[in-house]
């Protein structure tokens, strides 16, 4: 059989459920492709297993660069390729490109890191999405499970072991 | 010896599902628009097509329409920039400042708020640009492009452009950080619609799945720009007040208006905040997510940043005062005492008075009063720039040249074009998008709606 065409899905209308559910289904021994569900769940990542996200790596790296340029920026400006006396002061009037500096970096931090969680994600106009079931972005979460993955379990077990777990239903889904 | 907490209030009434969120906030989105709604909208870009003969005379004449003269060469114009982006200010409180500090009671009104954050924040910024006369050449002066000159740069020693940059970063990161929060909402839409409106949507949502790992990224990346946006939002009224404190204008020259700025700003902010969501409320029908409670808190944050505001007034002067300075001691006579006291008072009524009746829990639990209050402290703030502009500047460094300021038709309209504008966004806002965040109010249904309480 195939991966990633055909899935077994347990749909779950509680949270809390969903949470114990999640590590139920984990222990015995069956691999979950993902949870699909209307609001985060807080803890949902962790009984996952998933690592914690790189993204504010990401944004400070972005938030760094963002300083850099803005210094580099004034500093060449105002000091190397048109020198003006200002107010009396230095050419280099560091105190001065404090506020455009901070804005810099934050606008590059914000920007950048939203950017990567975009790609990462894979958000964009019109961004084509496998949809499990409706109403995952109304009322219900629903877990699921490749059925290729998981193929030594069996079907009917592994339906079996969703509804011990708390699942409302239990469907079938299989993709193109 | 053990402590039990009394149960919280309830955030949502009305015993709410998940469901009922979902049905609630789409509904107007799906609906056929209300006469009353249609209304407004007519009503709005009715201002708007006035005040554009206003803007088009301005553009087309040039600033001598306004009633500036050369003693008083800012007036209405950094008055209603001053104004809308303090407006602006309260939505990134909400949305990013209270996010920080864990209080749910702002999933009801976040997306409202900063829906007019980003409308208050476009508003601000026509002023500045029309100011430039031909702002079409504007971008040589406002950033630093490579010209002909030499090239001669743009100065990074003054708090004028360290505004261009403030302001830009402010609209352009509040701007994502909406649009962020919005794709999941959108989704949800999208995946009740069908034809055009699903086309629609689906572009709008991004292709939005909902996975566990998508939300464990979304919410990181909530966080951290919540994290980024508070010192932005700060950052950008103390550069907004070093236009004026940097100066060495008697009455501007003051170190205490950056948390002065930035407290006005969030008290007036809040005040609008308030106006937009009573009407909100009513129109839409979202008494049980908008509830008297959420009023009865935000009113709460306008006595404390009246107050700020308040104490700061009565610090001016006791400075003033205590500087020994004649200049600065006349300018704030003279602002109490002078030929505009009667903006002076305007602002001292609405702005510190008026805001100590909410005190009174009768008053700040009360619709009709809260909306009248709100309203009274958008035209104290008005006042409050008006004053510390027109009458700093009035009374120049000679006597002989000493003026008034008088509006004329074009400054009255410009305004008038930017009010249009303001709530023709806000209004095509509220039917084309999700006025409540969906996903936040679903993720609280559990812990803070009356169903479970019971």
């Amino acid at each position: 059989m195939e991966r990633d065409k055909n899935f077994i899905l347990g749909v779950f209308d509680d949270e809390d459920v969903l949470l114990n559910a999640v590590t139920q289904v984990r222990n015995s021994g069956v691999k979950i492709q993902e949870v699909y569900s209307p609001f985060p769940v807080h803890g949902l990542d962790e009984v996952l297993g998933y690592k914690r996200s790189r993204l504010p790596i990401a944004a400070f790296l972005f938030g760094m660069l963002g300083t850099t340029l803005a210094l580099t920026m004034q500093f060449y400006m105002m000091k190397f390729d048109w020198p003006m006396i200002i107010g009396g002061k230095d050419h280099a009037a560091f105190p001065a490109f404090i506020p455009v500096t901070f804005e810099l970096t934050v606008l590059l931090a914000a920007f950048g890191m939203v950017g990567v969680f975009m790609v990462s994600s894979n958000l964009k106009p019109w961004g084509q999405v496998r949809i499990f079931d409706l109403r995952i972005t109304d009322d219900k979460h629903v877990m699921a499970i490749d059925l290729a993955t998981n193929a030594g379990i069996g079907e009917e077990k592994l339906a079996e072991v969703l509804k011990l777990s708390g699942a409302t239903e239990v469907n079938k889904k299989s993709f193109e | 010896m053990q402590v039990t907490s009394s149960v919280r209030e309830p955030l949502i009434t009305g015993g709410k599902t998940l469901k009922d969120v979902t049905h609630d906030i789409s509904r107007q989105v799906e609906g056929k628009p209300s006469m009353l709604w249609l209304l407004a909208l007519l009503v709005s870009v009715g201002a708007l097509a006035l005040g554009f003969i206003a803007l088009a005379a301005t553009l087309w004449e040039g600033i001598g329409m306004w009633g500036l003269n050369k003693t008083i060469g800012w007036a209405w114009d950094i008055t209603n920039f001053v104004w809308w982006v303090g407006i602006g200010h309260a939505g990134t409180l909400i949305s990013a400042v209270l996010l920080l500090f864990r209080q749910k009671w702002r999933m009801a009104i976040n997306r409202a708020a900063e829906a007019m954050t980003i409308f208050a924040v476009i508003c601000a910024a026509m002023f500045p640009i029309i100011h430039m006369g031909r702002p079409w050449l504007g971008a040589y002066w406002a950033l630093p492009l490579p010209n002909t000159f030499g090239s001669l740069w743009v100065n990074f020693n003054s708090p004028l452009l360290w505004d261009v940059f403030a302001i830009s970063t402010y609209f352009s990161v509040s701007l994502v950080f909406w649009y962020i929060a919005l794709i999941p909402d959108f989704a949800t839409i999208r995946d009740r619609a069908t034809g055009l409106r699903k086309v629609i949507y689906s572009g709008l949502a991004f292709g939005w799945d909902g996975a566990a790992k998508t939300w464990s990224r979304f919410e990181t990346v909530s966080l951290i720009l919540a994290g980024l946006a508070t010192p932005l939002v700060l950052s950008v009224h103390t550069i907004v007040s070093f236009d004026f404190a940097t100066s060495v204008i008697p009455g501007w020259h003051t170190t205490i208006f950056p948390p002065y700025f930035v407290a006005g700003a969030i008290f007036s902010g809040f005040a609008m905040v308030l106006t937009l969501m009573i009407v909100t409320r009513k129109v839409f029908k979202l008494e049980d997510y908008i509830t008297i409670g959420h009023i009865e808190l935000m009113n709460i944050v306008i006595i404390i940043t009246g107050s700020i505001v308040g104490i700061a007034y009565i610090t001016e002067f006791f400075i003033a005062w205590y500087s020994g300075v004649e200049a600065e001691q006349y300018a704030f006579v003279n602002r109490a005492f002078g030929p505009y006291w009667w903006a002076y008072w305007a602002m001292m009524t609405c702005n510190v008075i008026s805001p100590q009746l909410f005190w009174f829990k009768k008053i700040r639990t009360s619709i009709v009063l809260t909306f009248i209050l709100s309203l009274v402290v958008n035209i104290g703030m008005w006042f409050e720039r008006f004053v510390i502009i027109v009458t700093s500047l009035h009374r120049d460094f000679l006597p002989s040249s000493w003026a008034m300021f008088y509006p004329t038709w074009a400054d009255v309209g410009v305004y008038l074009f930017t009010f249009g504008l303001f709530f023709t966004l806000f209004f095509l806002f509220a039917k084309f998008f999700p006025v409540i965040n969906m996903f936040e109010i679903k993720s609280i249904i559990k812990s803070s709606s009356t169903k479970e309480a019971k």
